[in-house]
């Protein structure tokens, strides 16, 4: 599998798949997911990167509402969060060949 | 076609009983993840990117109308309406929820379908010639081996935890449509000078990290005794196969690393101590009951020459093109072999939506028997169609965009899933085929090309046999960024040969020039008759090596 980030990434956020249906989830400033990266809690450096990543586990187990937590690298921009990488990316939006797919079919501004 | 007996019902009612009470154990928190991520891979459930994913069995790639109708129905209820077809012959669904699974499983189980033997380190589903029973020179039908190998490896207590994920492949006829080469057990189907039906058996073949072309180490092994020599196989792997490494656990490893020859002799002495023990001789009475389900169907004596379809062929030149490369010929006149391609211009190969799926049903239904087959390419077969009702077939099938007049020719491509929805891919891998069929889409330079299989895997598992494409393509990641490496003169048929490594990668926004590139090369240098792969096999890699990177 591919590294979804990397040691020196300034900005990452923590992502998810929902238990019962897997889709693609976010943790939230409050210690909720949400399906929007636009949502997500952003965290700035190693340190604050490792506990929000604690905090996300902790909904795997013993929370059982997500499976696969992991940080990843996001940039702010403008128009919003960004994933750094092309596989974040798609999993933010949905299939690029299916754009009636996915995040991108149910979420307004996705690609924002 | 095969029917379940009670037994066969049994199993599978049962198992979906026992997963949907999984099901609720790991929602409530009863099994954790680690317990509960084995016990949904025995049942097809994988998790991607967006969703889980389900990969529905489709032994040896026939279907009935009715099964067909059910997945298309499961798609349309469960998932998204669509759902992708495998280079192993089965069908994923991209979207389920696992709330849902034990209630899909439970339809499915209805139309004698299940999610068995699609994942783990198992005996997989057995693959085969999606021609079976209607080619030419075959020796016999490949479905009646490969039930009798689904039968016998089911829930095999032995071979249930193997080193790796094991799978078996069946051709019946010379020419292998199944790459039985590329297989971890090939099985070939021969009939010797008196007459009597034996099989070939290469092994050690297969694709992924460390690609490898079978040995053959059975010349003529007798029919009663096919299931005592797989079992002779199969327990060399298990004993001797490696569980240390996972990229050195295929028997392909085993099978490089001490020899063909050794193998051999080892399944010679496993084998000889089997058929002493007296065990598994399958016995004839158990052979022809099983062939009975393939007996060919009630088919009308007609003649071969069939006036009406070469009037059409001349009134109409889109299906005259159709014709040309979907139709092949059949083992009893009057009839004909449809191929239903699965890859229109600019759209993901194998997909099939679930309107789709009821059509291609309906015209089975109607014109071919009720049977469908998958082929290993990722499109559809109507293997028995009177060639008097081709014409009725393929506007049925043109009114469902099923009838892309391309099969065999250089946008017949397979590919994988990749990174659009696969957890393990690198790089995306349908919409790089989705740019290549648009890039050579104009049907006229189609078949100039002639015969050229472009095949695509998003990462090195190789679900997309880049290996044995003439042309292969394999993304790769590179710090973030999808990149594309290109293989030359692989072959999946009978003489099946992995591609060779033409230079450093290309980008995603030069990949797609690349090939044209390649094609170009050819198309300025073959002679006379030769496709593709002819070429290549002639002048060797370096011609394509300097035009492509000629400018670096």
């Amino acid at each position: 599998m591919a590294q979804h980030t990397r040691k020196g990434a300034q900005f990452q956020a923590v992502t998810a798949n929902r238990l019962t249906d897997g889709v693609v989830v976010y943790l939230t400033a409050d210690n909720t997911w949400s399906e929007s990266l636009q949502d997500a809690e952003v965290a700035e450096g190693k340190e604050a990167g490792d506990a929000l990543l604690a905090r996300g586990q902790h909904f795997f187990e013993p929370g059982n509402l997500v499976l696969d937590v992991y940080l990843f690298e996001v940039e702010k921009t403008d128009k919003g969060i960004r994933a750094s990488s092309v596989r974040e990316t798609i999993r933010q939006a949905g299939p690029t060949i299916r754009r009636d797919l996915g995040k991108q079919a149910e979420l307004e501004g996705v690609h924002e | 076609m095969y029917r379940y007996d009670e037994f066969d019902h049994r199993l599978v009612t049962e198992r979906v009983e026992q997963f949907r009470g999984q099901v609720a154990r790991r929602l409530s928190g009863e099994l954790s993840e680690d317990e509960f991520k084995p016990l949904r891979l025995m049942n097809g459930v994988y998790l991607q990117l967006h969703a889980y994913m389900l990969r529905i069995a489709v032994p040896y790639g026939t279907l009935s109308s009715r099964q067909l109708r059910k997945l298309a129905d499961i798609a349309r209820k469960y998932d998204k309406g669509y759902g992708h077809f495998t280079t192993r012959q089965n069908l994923q669904l991209n979207w389920p929820a696992l709330q849902d699974i034990p209630a899909l499983l439970e339809e499915l189980a209805s139309v004698e379908m299940h999610c068995i033997q699609t994942s783990g380190n198992c005996i997989r589903n057995v693959t085969s010639d999606h021609y079976a029973g209607a080619a030419a020179g075959e020796v016999e039908d490949p479905r009646i081996v490969s039930e009798i190998i689904r039968q016998w490896s089911t829930f095999h207590p032995e071979f249930s935890f193997l080193p790796r994920k094991f799978k078996i492949a069946v051709s019946g006829t010379e020419h292998d449509r199944a790459a039985i080469k590329v297989h971890d057990i090939g099985i070939q189907i021969l009939k010797n000078a008196a007459g009597e039906i034996g099989y070939e058996i290469w092994v050690g073949g297969g694709l992924g990290r460390t690609p490898m072309i079978g040995k053959k180490i059975g010349d003529f092994i007798r029919r009663e005794d096919l299931l005592a020599y797989l079992e002779a196989t199969l327990r060399v792997y298990n004993m001797q196969g490696r569980r240390d490494n996972l990229y050195k656990s295929r028997i392909k490893i085993l099978v490089h690393e001490i020899g063909a020859g050794e193998m051999k002799k080892l399944v010679e002495e496993e084998f000889a101590e089997v058929k002493a023990r007296g065990a598994l001789q399958l016995p004839d009475i158990e052979v022809e009951r099983i062939k009975a389900y393939f007996a060919a169907p009630a088919f009308e004596t007609l003649p071969d020459a069939t006036p009406e379809l070469d009037a059409a062929i001349a009134r109409d030149p889109k299906f005259a093109d159709w014709v040309k490369a979907s139709v092949t010929a059949h083992k009893q006149p009057g009839y004909a072999i449809v191929n239903i391609s699965l890859k229109p211009i600019g759209k993901p190969p194998g997909d099939a939506t679930s309107d789709q799926m009821d059509v291609v049903a309906d015209v089975a239904e109607k014109y071919a028997f009720s049977e469908i087959r998958v082929a290993h390419e990722q499109n559809l077969c109507l293997a028995n169609v009177r060639k008097k009702d081709l014409y009725e077939v393929w506007k049925a099938l043109d009114a469902a965009e099923l009838a892309t007049p391309n099969v065999g020719l250089i946008t017949d491509q397979i590919a994988c899933p990749g990174l659009d929805y696969c957890n393990l891919a690198n790089a995306r891998s349908i919409s790089i085929a989705e740019r290549i069929s648009e890039r050579f889409a104009d049907l006229k330079l189609q078949h100039d090309i002639g015969r050229l299989h472009i095949n695509t895997s998003g990462c090195i598992n190789a679900c997309g046999h880049h290996h044995v494409g003439h042309i292969g393509i394999l993304g790769v990641d590179k710090k973030g960024v999808e990149y594309y490496q290109v293989t030359l003169g692989g072959a999946a048929d009978e003489t099946a040969a992995v591609g060779d490594i033409v230079g450093p990668a290309f980008t995603e926004g030069e990949i797609v020039d690349a090939v044209d590139t390649i094609v170009k090369t050819y198309l300025g240098i073959r002679k006379e008759g030769e496709i593709f792969l002819d070429t290549y096999r002639r002048v060797g890699v370096e011609p394509f090596k300097e035009k492509l990177y000629a400018a670096h």
